[in-house]
C-alpha cells in the first residue's frame, strides 16, 4: 500500500501528460467525430523532434515550438489524405502514422531511441523532480486550456464544431468543412506532439514506439473523464479539465492494477478492452431501451 | 435574378443504377418571386434544388444568380446567396450547439470567420427579437442545446436562420412534410411571413397540391427530370387541384399515382 502511495505522484505526473494528449484527441474524436489514429506515430514526432533539437543545443521552448509544428504538420498529412484524397478519416491516419514510423527514425538517426539526460540539458520538466514535473504539466493543461476555450468560441472555432456537428448544416451556413477537418487535425496533432515532447522530457529519453497504442490511452482519457465528470462539467473548458482528469485517473488505475499483479504486457490489452467497454455502453443502453419499448408496444 | 439554363444531371451514370434527374431544366425567375414546385416520387424536384446549391456538380448547364455564373463553384461559397431548409427537421441545425450559437453561425454566412468572438453581447438582443417571431418562446433559452428542441421547433429555427441574413434565394425542399399537421401549418405560415415581409425569392417544394396553389405567385409541375408545366399569376390563382391532375395526366400520360399528393 505504501508502495502504492509512492508511486502515486509520478502516476498523476504522467498523467497529467497524457491528459494534454487526451485533449488533442477530444478535437478530434469528441469536436470533429472523426477517430485519428495518426496520433499514433503524432507522438513519437513530438518525442523525437525534442530530443534531437535539445541534444543538438537548441532552447528548450524552442524545441517544443519544433515539436508542435512537426505535430501540426502530421495532422495536415491526413487532413489532406482525408479532404484531397477522399481517403476514410481512419485509413487516412493509420497512412500518416505509418508514414511517420519512418519518418521518426529519419528524426532520430536511424536510432530506435535517444537518451536526454537531465544533467547534461537544461530540460523543464524530469521524473527525478516529480512535484515539479506535475507543476510545469499543470501549468501547460491550464494555458492549453484556456487558449482552447477562446478558440473555441470564436467564428472560426464555431464553424469548427458545426463541421463536426453536422456538416451538411455547415455547408449550407457557407463553412469550408474541408478546410475545416484540416485544421482541426492539425491542431490536434500539434498538442499530442507537444504531450510527447513533454513525455521524453519527463522519461529522460525518446523511443520509436512511445506512442505505440497512444489512441487508446487518449480515448480512455476522453471516456473516464466523460463517465466521471460528464454530469457536473457542462462548461467547454471544463470538459476538457475532465479529459486531463481522465488521463489522471488512468494512470492511476494502471499504477494499481499493476501493483496488484498485472503483467506489464498485458497493459496494452487491458486498456483496449476498458475503452472497448465503455464505448460500448451507450450502443448497449440504447439497445435495452430499444427491447423495452418494443416490449411495452406489444 | 436566378437563371437556370439548360441543366442535365445523371446518377451513377454507365452503371445499372443509371438515373437521369435532370433533363434540360430552364428556369427563370425574377425579383420576389415565390414559386412552388410539385410532382411525383423521382421527378427531380430535389435534384433541382440541390444543384441550386451545389451539394454535386451538374453534367451540363448553368446557373447564374444575379448574373454571377456560380455552376462551377463549391456549396458553402454559394451559400451566402442561398436560405435553405430540408425535409429533415435534424437536418439544417448543429444539435450539439447552442440556439445561440446556431444563429450566430447563419448570421455569418458568407462572411470570412475570422477568430473574432463568436457571440459578441451586441447580437444576443437581436437574435432575442429574430426568435420572438416565431412565437415559440425559443427566445428565453437562448443557452438551450438545439438537440432538446423539438422537430417543428428545430424546423422553425432553421427557417429563421435560413431568412435572417437575408438570402437572394430561398430555398425550401418539402420542408413541412416531416411535421405534424398543426407544426407544419404553423413552419408554412412563417414562411410566408418572411417571405413577404422580406420581399423575398424563393422556391418551394410540396407534396401538398392545396399548398402549391395557395402559396407563391408561380407554379411548376415537374416529371422525369423535366418542367412539364408552368403557370403564374391570376391564371395560378384559378387553380384547383382537380386541374393540376387533370393538366398532370394531359402532359405526362399518366395518372398522378402519388397518395400523399392525393389525401391532402
Amino acid at each position: 500500500m505504501l508502495g502504492f502511495l509512492g508511486a502515486m505522484p509520478g502516476a498523476v505526473a504522467q498523467g497529467i501528460i497524457w491528459g494534454l494528449m487526451a485533449i488533442g484527441v477530444y478535437i478530434t474524436f469528441r469536436i470533429l467525430d472523426v477517430a485519428d489514429l495518426t496520433v499514433d506515430g503524432t507522438m513519437a514526432t513530438g518525442g523525437a523532434t525534442l530530443v534531437v533539437c535539445v541534444t543538438s543545443g537548441m532552447n528548450v521552448g524552442l524545441a517544443m515550438l519544433a515539436a508542435f509544428i512537426a505535430g501540426c504538420l502530421a495532422g495536415l498529412v491526413t487532413g489532406l489524405f482525408n479532404t484531397k484524397f477522399g481517403i476514410p478519416a481512419i485509413l487516412a491516419g493509420i497512412l500518416t502514422q505509418l508514414i511517420l514510423y519512418s519518418v521518426n527514425l529519419h528524426i532520430m538517426s536511424q536510432k530506435a531511441n535517444l537518451p536526454l539526460s537531465v544533467e547534461k540539458y537544461n530540460i523543464i520538466l524530469s521524473l527525478r523532480n516529480i512535484p515539479r514535473a506535475i507543476l510545469v504539466g499543470g501549468i501547460f493543461v491550464v494555458v492549453i486550456i484556456a487558449l482552447l476555450y477562446w478558440f473555441f468560441g470564436t467564428e472560426l472555432g464555431h464553424s469548427l464544431r458545426a463541421t463536426g456537428c453536422n456538416p451538411n448544416m455547415a455547408r449550407a451556413n457557407g463553412i469550408n468543412t474541408d478546410t475545416n477537418k484540416i485544421i482541426g487535425l492539425i491542431l490536434s496533432n500539434g498538442l499530442v506532439a507537444l504531450s510527447g515532447a513533454m513525455l521524453s522530457q519527463y522519461q529522460g529519453f525518446c523511443d520509436i514506439n512511445m506512442g505505440r497504442g497512444a489512441i487508446v490511452i487518449g480515448l480512455a482519457a476522453v471516456i473516464i473523464g466523460e463517465v466521471i465528470f460528464g454530469k457536473i462539467f457542462k462548461n467547454f473548458a471544463l470538459q476538457l479539465f475532465a479529459a486531463v482528469c481522465g488521463g489522471i485517473i488512468y494512470y492511476i488505475v494502471i499504477t494499481l492494477v499493476l501493483r496488484m499483479g498485472l503483467n506489464a504486457n498485458d497493459l496494452k490489452m487491458f486498456s483496449a478492452l476498458v475503452v472497448a467497454v465503455f464505448l460500448g455502453i451507450p450502443f448497449w443502453k440504447r439497445k435495452i431501451a430499444e427491447t423495452r419499448s418494443s416490449k411495452e408496444a406489444v | 435574378m436566378l437563371k437556370v439554363n439548360g441543366i442535365y444531371k445523371t446518377f451513377n451514370k454507365g452503371t445499372i443504377n443509371e438515373k437521369k434527374a435532370l433533363n434540360g431544366i430552364d428556369l427563370q425567375l425574377n425579383e420576389g418571386d415565390f414559386v412552388t414546385i410539385i410532382g411525383g416520387n423521382g421527378a427531380g424536384k430535389s435534384t433541382l434544388l440541390n444543384s441550386i446549391c451545389g451539394v454535386f456538380p451538374v453534367d451540363r448547364g448553368s446557373i447564374t444568380i444575379d448574373g454571377n455564373d456560380i455552376t462551377k463553384l463549391p456549396e458553402h461559397k454559394r451559400a451566402k446567396y442561398l436560405g435553405r431548409v430540408f425535409q429533415d427537421p435534424m437536418m439544417g441545425t448543429a444539435a450539439g450547439m447552442q440556439i445561440a450559437e446556431n444563429m450566430s453561425l447563419a448570421y455569418r454566412r458568407g462572411m470570412r470567420r475570422g477568430i473574432k468572438w463568436a457571440i459578441p453581447h451586441k447580437e444576443l438582443e437581436m437574435y432575442k427579437e429574430q426568435l420572438s417571431q416565431l412565437g415559440l418562446g425559443l427566445e428565453s433559452r437562448l443557452t438551450s442545446k438545439v438537440g432538446l428542441l423539438s422537430g417543428g421547433q428545430r424546423q422553425a429555427l432553421t427557417l429563421l436562420m435560413a431568412v435572417m441574413k437575408k438570402p437572394r434565394l430561398l430555398l425550401l425542399d418539402e420542408h413541412t412534410a416531416a411535421l405534424d399537421p398543426k407544426t407544419a401549418a404553423t413552419v408554412l405560415e412563417l414562411s410566408d411571413k418572411f417571405i413577404s415581409e422580406g420581399n423575398l425569392t424563393a422556391m418551394m417544394i410540396t407534396h401538398n397540391m392545396n399548398d402549391a396553389i395557395a402559396h407563391g405567385n408561380k407554379l411548376i409541375m415537374m416529371h422525369e427530370g423535366r418542367i412539364i408545366y408552368s403557370v403564374e399569376g391570376e391564371e395560378k390563382k384559378k387553380l384547383t387541384v382537380d386541374d393540376l391532375l387533370k393538366k398532370f395526366s394531359e402532359i405526362s400520360g399518366k395518372e398522378f399515382a402519388n397518395d400523399r399528393a392525393l389525401l391532402n
